[in-house]
């Protein structure tokens, strides 16, 4: 993992803050409220951040535009078409003619530069002000190798989210997820992994084996999922940076379905045997396995309480799939979805306040959320196969895949990944080389 | 059905006698109905695939989210129990599938469980458990492609295949 340092340009803001005290008055914040359920996107100018070199120049409207993407792929930014803009902030260091931006109702100005180091690096700056309150909002230097400048621009989105929304942001996160291929009744499955914004792919198993499932660990780079390996189902750890790839734990049998603890420690799945699926936890350090649940029903699909104190799982105990919690170490199982139709892969929010899931009901498939007391129930997309929600590391944001009805060629049934607001606006494609099913929302990268 | 049987085993008896193989049937073409059709067609060789589907049926079929074995099932893992024992050397996995209208890990431990139903017949007609493992293929690999209720009802399905 790049080490990426983060300085804060406090003198600068500081020199600003005090000029504009003495100023224009204090006008109402600029402020997105994310929670209500429809939102008028924020008019934002993001032109190319300066540069002197013709490097530093092309990286400044490189970074501007993967800010401008990430901004309003969220739904809550409108980006500015840079052919409207009056003023030219491509010299560094320029006070923004703010009369300008105002005039063509841009309501957040984003400026800034990209300078090349002696060492070679790159240190970029930016500031996002308020137009309308002639005012500068947050400001940040972040000095990185020229191939991390992706990054930087995830950085500065999720800045700018931050401080518009109140929020915290989930564009320096990375999706990992099934790549499909071929035709459905021999289908090549691999793991794949890639930035949230679709950027830079790449496969991390060869497609001998099927694999399922993958899901990030919270704290390492490491990803635990499903592979046919060597025969037998079995789940395994692959560790990013090595690609080396280890069996967890010494189950005979099938195991399947497995998720991390939030603090990186434990690996919670189901294991197969005589036709019955229990949840075990295996902890990673001592290799050593302990029972969860004892039915002889199908107990799959656990997902932890972002405290670690209860697990959210799926059960056929009471005669069809719903969703049960119970704490960590398997007592006080409650049953908590009593709607109709059948509830399966529940995942606990990372804001522990709701667990999305999947809904099979009248023929159709919804991916919904609850909150952890089962109440609340709100179905946020339907259609004849969406399926396995995983979270935005802020909880405002789900991805999932759908896939559509195939004939019986195979043709028309390509799975996608989708993302959604958790109000149920904004649902777009995730756009991927290849089909694509399983996502799952690494935390924030930093 | 113990008319088919009879003219199976007959069949099967020819075969084993005949120096020229008859022409192979084409490759790829749609699994027969259990009770195997085309067999005069074909060179069937003793205690493979082709022959438990011959001579048996090689899978049975399941209800939407269910691993009940039906009396149909019942009658062709009893023939798949007698085959078995004709070539004691013989190992099987038992595949289990299921359609796509479930979630992918709950599909997973469908089709454990139905691979496992049919092992439990099996074992319960005497078949050691030793010869028979199970694998489960969840919504992973359809045998029949297409989202009609036809090609479901093939999908819920224990396969049973010749190591």
């Amino acid at each position: 993992m790049k080490k990426i340092s983060f300085e804060f340009i406090g003198a600068l803001i500081a020199a600003f803050a005090i000029l504009l005290h003495t100023g224009a008055p204090v006008r109402a914040e600029l402020r997105i409220d994310i929670t209500s359920g429809k939102v008028e996107p924020l008019p934002i100018a993001i032109p190319p951040l300066a540069g002197g070199a013709p490097n530093e120049s092309q990286a400044g409207q490189d970074l501007a535009g993967v800010v401008s993407a990430d901004l309003e792929r969220s739904g809550l930014f409108r980006p500015l078409d840079p052919r409207g803009f009056i003023q030219n902030v491509s010299v560094a260091d320029v006070q923004p003619q703010f009369g300008d931006w105002r005039q063509i109702n841009a309501q957040a100005l984003v400026t800034g530069s990209v300078k090349t180091q002696p060492d070679g690096r790159l240190r970029v700056e930016f500031r996002l002000w308020d137009v309308f309150a002639e005012q500068q909002l947050t400001g940040y230097g972040y000095t990185t190798t020229q191939q991390n400048w992706r990054r930087i621009a995830h950085i500065i989105a999720d800045e700018i989210y931050k401080r518009i929304t109140g929020e915290e942001g989930y564009f320096d996160t990375r999706i990992v997820y099934v790549s499909e291929s071929g035709p459905p009744e021999k289908r090549i499955k691999r793991l794949a992994l890639m930035d949230q914004d679709s950027a830079n792919n790449r496969f991390l198993t060869d497609g001998r084996a099927l694999v399922l499932t993958p899901r990030f660990s919270p704290t390492a780079q490491e990803i635990t999922y499903l592979s046919y390996a060597n025969g037998t189902p079995r789940v395994y750890l692959f560790n990013i940076d090595t690609g080396q790839q280890e069996v967890v734990g010494d189950f005979p049998g099938m195991t399947f379905a497995p998720r991390f603890s939030p603090d990186g420690n434990r690996v919670v799945l189901s294991r197969a045997e005589n036709g019955v699926s229990n949840l075990f936890a295996l902890d990673l350090r001592t290799r050593r396995p302990t029972r969860l649940t004892d039915s002889q029903a199908i107990d799959t699909s656990p997902s932890f309480s972002p405290d670690g104190s209860r697990i959210v799982f799926n059960s056929d105990r009471g005669g069809s799939q719903q969703l049960y919690v119970m704490s960590a170490d398997g007592g006080g199982t409650k049953r908590i979805s009593f709607g109709t139709g059948k509830y399966g892969t529940p995942v606990w929010s990372p804001r522990g306040d709701l667990i999305a899931f999947t809904k099979i009901d009248g023929g159709s498939f919804f991916i919904g959320v609850m909150r952890p007391d089962g109440s609340g129930e709100r179905l946020l997309t339907r259609d004849f196969l969406v399926e396995g929600p995983t979270w935005a590391p802020n909880g405002r944001v789900l991805m999932y895949f759908r896939q559509s009805p195939s004939d019986s060629r195979g043709h028309g049934g390509s799975p996608r990944l989708y993302s959604i607001d958790l109000t149920g606006s904004n649902q777009r494609e995730v756009t991927t080389p290849q089909d694509a099913s399983d996502p799952a929302w690494s935390p924030l990268l930093r | 059905m113990h008319t088919k049987i009879i003219s199976l085993a007959g069949a099967l008896l020819l075969l084993a006698a005949c120096s020229s193989p008859p022409p192979e049937a084409p490759p790829g073409g749609p699994p027969g109905p259990p009770g195997g059709a085309g067999i005069g067609s074909t060179n069937i060789v003793p205690g493979s695939q082709q022959d438990l589907e011959a001579s048996a049926g090689d899978r049975v079929f399941f209800a939407f989210d269910r691993s009940d074995i039906t009396s149909e099932s019942q009658q062709i893992l009893a023939r798949q129990a007698d085959w078995l024992r004709r070539y004691p050397n013989v190992t099987v996995t038992i595949e289990g599938h299921c359609d796509e209208r479930g979630t992918r890990e709950y599909n997973l431990a469908l089709g454990e469980r139905r691979a496992q139903a049919v092992k439990n017949v099996l074992v319960a007609s005497g078949i050691p458990a030793s010869r028979i493992s199970t694998i489960s293929y969840g919504k992973e690999r359809p045998i029949v492609v297409g989202s009609n209720e036809e090609a479901w009802a093939q999908n819920r399905v224990a396969i049973t295949t010749v190591n």
